[in-house]
């Protein structure tokens, strides 16, 4: 575990800001925020985790999906300050180039993206649901992504990747 | 999108919570799980000036049985942790049925049963589901502790009867008087969207006849409303077609639907006669047995 720099994510406008320490991707991360910056905003512009996508901003979407302590939250309906103190997983820690995360090396198997907006936070919400559920039927796969919109439509092949990596998982 | 300026203040215990409640007044707002709060701060439509997040208050949760029936659901019980209750299941199947309808998997991670009460959505699952087990939200003060009905808890379309010093500390489901049964049903257009119209059913019967009964509608009307005369019908009946009959048209009959993008206020009638008749008519039918 690494601690960097703190990340100053205010503009200068004397707005009062706190000082938060997240655990990202499990490496310790300082920074400064306003209490109205967004988890998405901190991820994608104070730490430059783009991976974590911003598409509705409204809570549809799953996009913006990462894990908080383990759990899958929409990034974009949570404060920073709120993550203070705890763990934050966005897809850059999935896994590695070298190493993927079986959900990863599923997507990639079944084609599971087409434009790969949504694959960040379908990949989450994947893992998130395998680790509750480790061998999840279509229909549990189907239950399971519903807070996951792909606007290109790919579903059929998301289950597949899903389905996929639960086989890779169980041998 | 994001919200307006707000001062951020996370307290580890009730009494702190309370005593920042006290200091600010209806400048405060508390944030639960945040998943109707935060999205309407970011469109604006909620601008405290102060948020008191009680998210790292310890000891609020849980969801539990009461001994000698009945349960509590503590203010941070999420709604996935009810959906993968094992309480539930046997205690409260009404609940059960309810729980993995509530918004979308990722939602349910944060959002919370007595949040969801609080914000008064007419289209809240949960409201509809506590009326019909004749719930109530227990609210706390620097004055102590009061019990609110889930009937006057909620008041009107986003209201709830809370003061603005008062945190809503858990909900309750009294014991039941019989056997417990019934379910939720809820039409949505497609998953993890608010309701076009549910029904929630609790049903307590003792030999084979119910003597308590609850319906109530989610989606059909400024707030979540009570289906009084249907619960009437049904009493001392053992769910006779004619019996299920009546109550699924009185049902219908007090829905206050409106005409949107959700459909038309005669299609959610219609929807709400077809809910209450499915359930009772499951209900009849023995688990196992032929319908
Ligand atoms: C995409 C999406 C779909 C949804 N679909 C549904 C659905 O189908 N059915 C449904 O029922 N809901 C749905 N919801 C809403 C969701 O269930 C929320 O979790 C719930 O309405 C509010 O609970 P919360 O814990 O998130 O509360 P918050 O958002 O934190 O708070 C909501 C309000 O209640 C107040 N409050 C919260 N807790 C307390 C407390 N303990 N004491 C006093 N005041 C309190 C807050 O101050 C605020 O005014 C949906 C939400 C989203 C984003
Ligand atoms: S961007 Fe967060 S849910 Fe769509
Ligand atoms: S792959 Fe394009 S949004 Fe899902």
């Amino acid at each position: 575990m690494t601690a960097t720099e703190p990340v100053d994510t205010t503009s200068d406008t004397g707005a009062p800001t706190r000082r938060i320490t997240v655990t990202v991707n499990g490496e310790r991360r300082v920074a400064e925020v306003e209490p109205r910056l967004l988890l998405a905003h901190l991820l994608r512009q104070g730490l430059a985790l783009t991976g974590t996508h911003v598409g509705c901003d409204t809570t549809n979407c799953g996009a913006c999906t990462v894990l908080y302590d383990g759990a899958p939250v929409k990034s974009c309906t949570m404060l920073a300050v709120q993550a203070d103190g705890h763990e934050v997983t966005t897809v850059e820690g999935l896994g590695t180039p070298s190493e993927l995360d079986p959900v990863q090396e599923g997507f990639v198997a079944e084609h599971g993206l087409q434009c790969g907006f949504c694959t960040p936070g379908m990949m989450l919400a994947a893992r998130a649901l395998l680790n509750r559920n480790p061998d999840p039927s279509e229909d549990e796969i189907r239950w399971g992504l519903s807070g996951n919109l792909c606007r290109c439509t790919g579903y059929q092949n998301i289950v597949k990747a899903v389905r996929w990596a639960a086989e890779k998982e169980a041998q | 999108m994001y919200p307006s300026r707000f001062r951020y203040e996370a307290p580890r215990t009730l009494d702190e919570a309370l005593a920042l409640l006290a200091e600010h007044g209806d400048e405060a707002k508390i944030l639960a799980g945040g998943q109707s709060l935060v999205p309407m701060m970011k469109l604006r439509f909620a601008a405290p000036g102060v948020l008191v997040d009680i998210n790292g208050v310890q000891g609020l949760a849980y969801h539990q049985e009461v001994p000698g029936g009945g349960l509590r659901v503590g203010a941070l019980c999420r709604h996935v942790d009810l959906e993968h209750s094992a309480i539930l299941p046997g205690a409260q199947p009404t609940m059960a049925a309810a729980a993995p309808l509530v918004a979308d998997p990722i939602v349910r991670t944060r959002g919370t049963l007595v949040g969801s009460l609080c914000h008064a959505d007419p289209q809240g699952d949960w409201a509809s589901v506590m009326l019909a087990l004749d719930g109530a939200v227990v609210a706390a003060s620097p004055r102590g502790l009061r019990t609110i009905p889930v009937g006057e808890f909620v008041v009107g379309t986003f209201q709830n009867a809370l003061e603005q010093d008062e945190i809503a500390v858990e909900a309750v489901v009294p014991a039941a008087q019989g056997t417990r049964s019934g379910s939720y049903l809820k039409l949505e257009r497609r998953v993890g969207d608010f309701a076009t119209a549910g029904v929630a059913v609790a049903l307590e019967s003792d030999g084979g006849r119910v003597v308590r009964a609850g319906i109530a509608l989610t989606g059909v009307g400024p707030a979540t409303i009570a289906a009084v005369d249907a619960q009437q019908a049904l009493l001392g009946s053992s769910l006779e077609p004619d019996v299920v009959e009546r109550a699924a048209e009185l049902a219908a009959a007090v829905a206050r639907p409106r005409t949107d993008h959700r459909g038309t206020a005669d299609y959610k009638r219609h929807v709400v006669a077809t809910f209450v008749r499915r359930i009772l008519t499951a209900e009849r039918a023995p688990a196992g047995a032929a319908a």
